[in-house]
């Protein structure tokens, strides 16, 4: 990271210079237009948008030195709790971009595209197969927008019911903060329950927070600690017999993916990150998708058009036909570029390798917590998932907060946990290791660990001063959020 | 075929570290009446080889728009896309990093976004913008969360994108904000219908920009009727190269201006992914949502981008949250600010004009076919809605023989327009071209006579 072309690189608006170009449109054949008389009055474009004039190799050097200040899956180890970083396959890369998929309109005739649509409707009953559901949506854009779908869902299901006093959703202390957030997008009302001393929903409090106002349950399992939820059937039962609904939140799926289906577990809407669990890229923060499936009760109030299949005619279509629908959350289909990857993902693991991928890395997430356990505190020491909570509770007498470790593991060539969640637990470092990565990579990692660990007894000032060879040190947030240059014209102010 | 990388001595060592028998054990927490115990019910695992020909013969089933000509708009436009674009994205230091939640090792992504915000404002003529939301629908959803927080009606205008509208209504139903849609006079929003519906609730008025039907509405005389009622004027832009020719919305009232990217941002493919835009002024930038970035210094006082504004989203803010989005559209953010910086300024006015030029020709020479009328008189950018003398549908289907994608048909979002087709021309189409559909129009209208 510290090497001499590892420097930063100037906004491409300063190397703007008048009368460079980089694009090359067709001459055009057809008949000149009188601007005038197309655009009204005081509708013609005035003032341009000021974009960069620059070459084409300007903007090749530009966007690849750039890409060298990043730091992916590719560029290394990358062990970001409950956001799942595992190797994007190639193959997929290259599957998403035939031209078959990539040029088709959504208002295209059906008879064009049939192609795509069996991929889509593989791909719902492929997804409805691995979570234990009936039917699935791909319209979602994204992990929260599957949430909100699925909350959007529930909440119709009991409107329809006549049972409109139900607004109220419950979520765990340990939940990620999308989930309360969602349920505020819904329109809903918000019932935080404690865990309970095994980081655990605590059944008691669950049972005392349900009644007639309760909507939905909303949970991950395992959960954000990395612990499967021992108590679900009960947790199930307890929600359903106060008339509630169970939504399953995906984040954490690659854990369990063919060893145990959320639909087994009394789950009734689940939604999953096909950019955690089924290996598309995260892009630096999307495009993903976020499908949600439900049980056959539900299926009615999914966002329309669903995709399906004749077999009189041996024909996909859409479905726009859906009455109870809760509307629409995404003009036209979805991402369907990063479906594509989704599909050849699970086509390529098969029923086996998808369990695989499960089992490796629950391997991996335990052996990598037996390997940093020897330096520093785990909040639950025992049998984890995919993923385990660590803090610095060891390295605190010599002044050393988790910023200060995750910044030193920069230093070292690694991408730092996820950081200070989930907040029931004092500053916490969550570590998601993946099944793709080797155990020379978590013993290497571990050691750093265990030097860092050394660091904060004998060298304390060197991780509090870190990150020492990255390109930019600790970037001042106070100062960004007080001055808000958000533009470049704020700069040149 | 798996993507692992232990060998079954590595997983036997492993195993033996953390004191268990067999990977079985690794699952003893799970219990047994919640467990599969059985293989899932899918097909055998493919080799790449194999994996590769299944998807070539799935996606050689679609007939691609590139191998035809097509008139398909109706808000998914097809555009210029710099073979640039593509490429730098596929560096995989872009597509497989998490969102820069660590500034020091993402300067990439930051800048880029920090890049991305500045060209957004300048298309739109706003001040601040966001690192984007999933598509122009959620777009216009975001602002209507951000306009409805206490006065709870929004107005649009019936030429705003049915599946937008649609969308919309979905978000508000459950928040309590009322819809309400302005009927149009021929394609263009009704003023009088406007003035008839506003009221002290109303929260926003929304106008599409080119709308939906192409054409080009007055955006400063809605701006006006809605400030008079102290209500927030959102304009949602058609065609995002349109920003090329028109007047920036930010110029003419606005004061949340959303849209989608795809258009700059990459191929159509079947619709998404799409980026959504969106920007406003700095009074609002508290109340937009999602990821922003900001410019400032590192303790050396080099500069450095990080995420700011952070106390507005769901991570910290949790139920007190405008929105739940976190993941946006990177990528694509990044695509759009190549293919900006690709074009520039004049580039995008050419391609623009160039995309203009195209459909006047197209207009004037389909509506020389007797029987074919543009349906509103008024001012359009690239994009037009036709009277036929045969259904759309009828239309569409004789062409698609002739491997020509027609028109958006209109009566699949407006029953009664069944006679009525939308046509979107891009930099693309060629006289000769268009003068060949026309003459393929003229024999199938003809044929219809006899019928």
């Amino acid at each position: 990271m510290n090497s001499c072309l590892s420097k930063r690189e100037k906004l491409i608006f300063e190397k703007s210079m008048p009368g460079h170009k980089a694009y090359f449109l067709p001459k055009g054949s057809t008949p000149k237009v009188d601007i005038e008389e197309m655009i009204p009055a005081g509708m013609i474009r005035k003032v341009e948008a000021r974009l960069p004039q620059v070459s084409e190799i300007d903007v090749a050097r530009h966007f690849t030195r750039l890409s060298n200040l990043n730091f992916g899956v590719d560029t290394g180890f990358y062990p970001l709790g409950s956001c799942t970083m595992k190797y994007n396959p190639k193959i997929n890369e290259a599957m998403a971009r035939m031209p078959g998929f990539i040029w088709l309109h959504p208002y295209q005739d059906p008879s064009t595209v049939q192609g795509a649509m069996q991929l889509m409707y593989e791909l719902d009953v492929s997804l409805a197969e691995i979570l234990g559901m009936d039917k699935m949506t791909l319209q979602p854009a994204a992990g929260a927008h599957g949430e909100l779908t699925g909350i959007k869902v529930i909440k119709a299901y009991h409107d329809k019911r006549g049972d409109f006093k139900r607004t109220k959703v419950i979520v765990p202390d340990s939940a990620h903060g999308t989930n309360p957030a969602t349920a505020r997008m819904a329109g809903l009302g918000v019932v935080e329950i404690k865990s309970n001393a095994n980081g655990e929903v605590d059944v008691e409090a669950l049972r005392a927070a349900v009644g007639d106002d309760t909507a939905a349950l909303m949970l991950t399992n395992p959960n954000t600690l990395g612990l499967f939820e021992s108590q679900i059937k009960e947790i199930a039962e307890v929600v359903h017999e106060a008339g509630g609904l169970l939504y399953y939140d995906g984040a954490n799926a690659n854990a369990i993916i063919g060893v145990s289906r959320p639909g087994d577990m009394g789950f009734d809407v689940v939604h999953v990150n096909v950019h955690k669990t089924f290996s598309t890229p995260h892009g630096g923060g999307g495009p993903g998708a976020g499908p949600v499936g439900v049980k056959g009760f539900l299926a009615p109030f999914l966002p329309k058009p669903t995709v399906e299949y004749n077999d009189v005619e041996d024909e996909y279509y859409f479905d726009y036909d859906r009455p109870d629908t809760i509307g629409r959350m995404k003009a036209f289909y979805g991402n369907f570029g990063v479906l594509v990857k989704t599909y050849c993902y699970i086509r390529a693991l098969g029923a086996e390798g998808i369990k695989e991928a499960a089992e490796m890395a629950v391997l991996n997430a335990n052996y990598l917590k037996a390997l940093i356990s020897e330096d520093y505190e785990i909040a639950q020491d025992r049998l984890c998932k995919h993923e385990f909570v660590a803090t610095p509770k060891r390295q605190s007498e010599y002044g050393i907060h988790t910023t200060d470790i995750a910044k030193r593991m920069l230093d070292y060539g690694y991408h730092p946990p996820t950081i200070y969640f989930p907040l029931i637990v004092d500053e916490a470092m969550m570590f998601e290791p993946t099944e793709t990565e080797s155990k020379d990579t978590l013993d290497e990692f571990a050691a750093v660990m265990a030097e860092i660990a050394k660091e904060c007894r004998e060298n304390p000032e060197i991780v509090k001063s870190a990150p020492n060879c990255t390109v930019v040190g600790r970037p001042d947030e106070v100062k960004a959020a007080k001055q808000q240059i958000l533009r470049w014209e704020d700069f040149k102010l | 075929m798996n993507y692992l990388a232990a060998t079954e001595a590595d997983k036997q060592k492993m195993l033996e570290r953390i004191g268990l028998d067999s990977m079985e054990d690794l699952f003893t927490d799970i219990p047994d009446n919640v467990k599969l115990n059985r293989a899932l019910n899918l097909p055998e695992g493919m080799s790449e080889y194999e994996l590769k020909k299944k998807i070539k013969s799935m996606s050689s089933q679609n007939q691609n728009m590139d191998q035809v000509i097509s008139f398909l708009g109706g808000g998914a436009y097809d555009h210029y896309m710099p073979a640039l674009v593509d490429h730098l994205l596929s560096r995989s230091e872009w597509y497989t990093a998490y969102t820069p939640y660590q500034p020091e090792i993402s300067q990439g992504t930051l800048q880029n976004i920090f890049e991305f915000q500045t060209m957004v404002c300048e298309l739109f003529g706003m001040e601040v913008s966001n690192a984007s939301v999933y598509d122009g629908a959620n777009a216009l959803c975001e602002a209507m969360i951000m306009t409805t927080d206490r006065k709870k009606e929004i107005i649009l205008s019936g030429a705003i994108h049915p599946e937008y509208i649609e969308t919309v209504e979905t978000y508000a139903n459950g928040l309590g904000v009322e819809v309400k849609t302005a009927g149009l006079k021929g394609t263009i929003t009704s003023i009088d219908e406007l003035k008839a519906s506003i009221t002290d609730k109303t929260g926003a008025v929304a106008v599409q920009y080119p709308n939906f039907f192409g054409n080009i509405e007055d955006l400063q005389a809605i701006a006006d009727l809605a400030h008079e009622h102290k209500a927030m004027f959102i304009v949602v832009v058609g065609d995002i190269i349109s920003m090329g020719m028109l007047e920036a919305p930010g110029n003419l009232g606005a004061d949340i201006v959303v849209g989608e990217g795809m258009s700059l941002a990459g191929p159509i493919n079947f619709s998404g992914p799409s980026i959504g835009l969106m920007a406003t002024t700095k009074k609002n930038v508290r109340k937009l949502p999602g990821r922003m970035v900001g410019m400032t210094d590192d303790k050396d006082g080099r500069r450095a981008f990080v995420l700011t504004l952070q106390a507005r989203e769901q991570h910290i803010r949790r139920e007190k949250a405008l929105s739940n989005i976190c993941s946006n559209q990177a990528l694509h953010a990044l695509a759009t600010n190549i293919t900006l910086c690709t074009l520039g300024t004049k580039g995008l006015k050419e391609m623009a004009l160039k995309s203009m030029r195209n459909a006047n020709y197209a207009m004037r020479r389909f509506t020389a076919i007797e029987g074919v009328e543009l349906i509103n008189g008024g001012h359009y950018f690239n994009e037009f809605a036709l009277k036929l003398p045969v259904s759309a549908k009828l239309l569409n289907k004789r062409l698609l023989k002739k491997d020509i994608f027609g028109c958006v048909d209109l009566s699949r979002f407006y029953p009664e327009r069944v006679n009525e087709g939308l046509f979107f021309l891009s930099e693309f189409r060629t006289k000769e071209e268009i003068d060949l559909v026309a003459q393929y129009m003229e024999v199938i209208f003809n044929e219809q006579l006899f019928k």
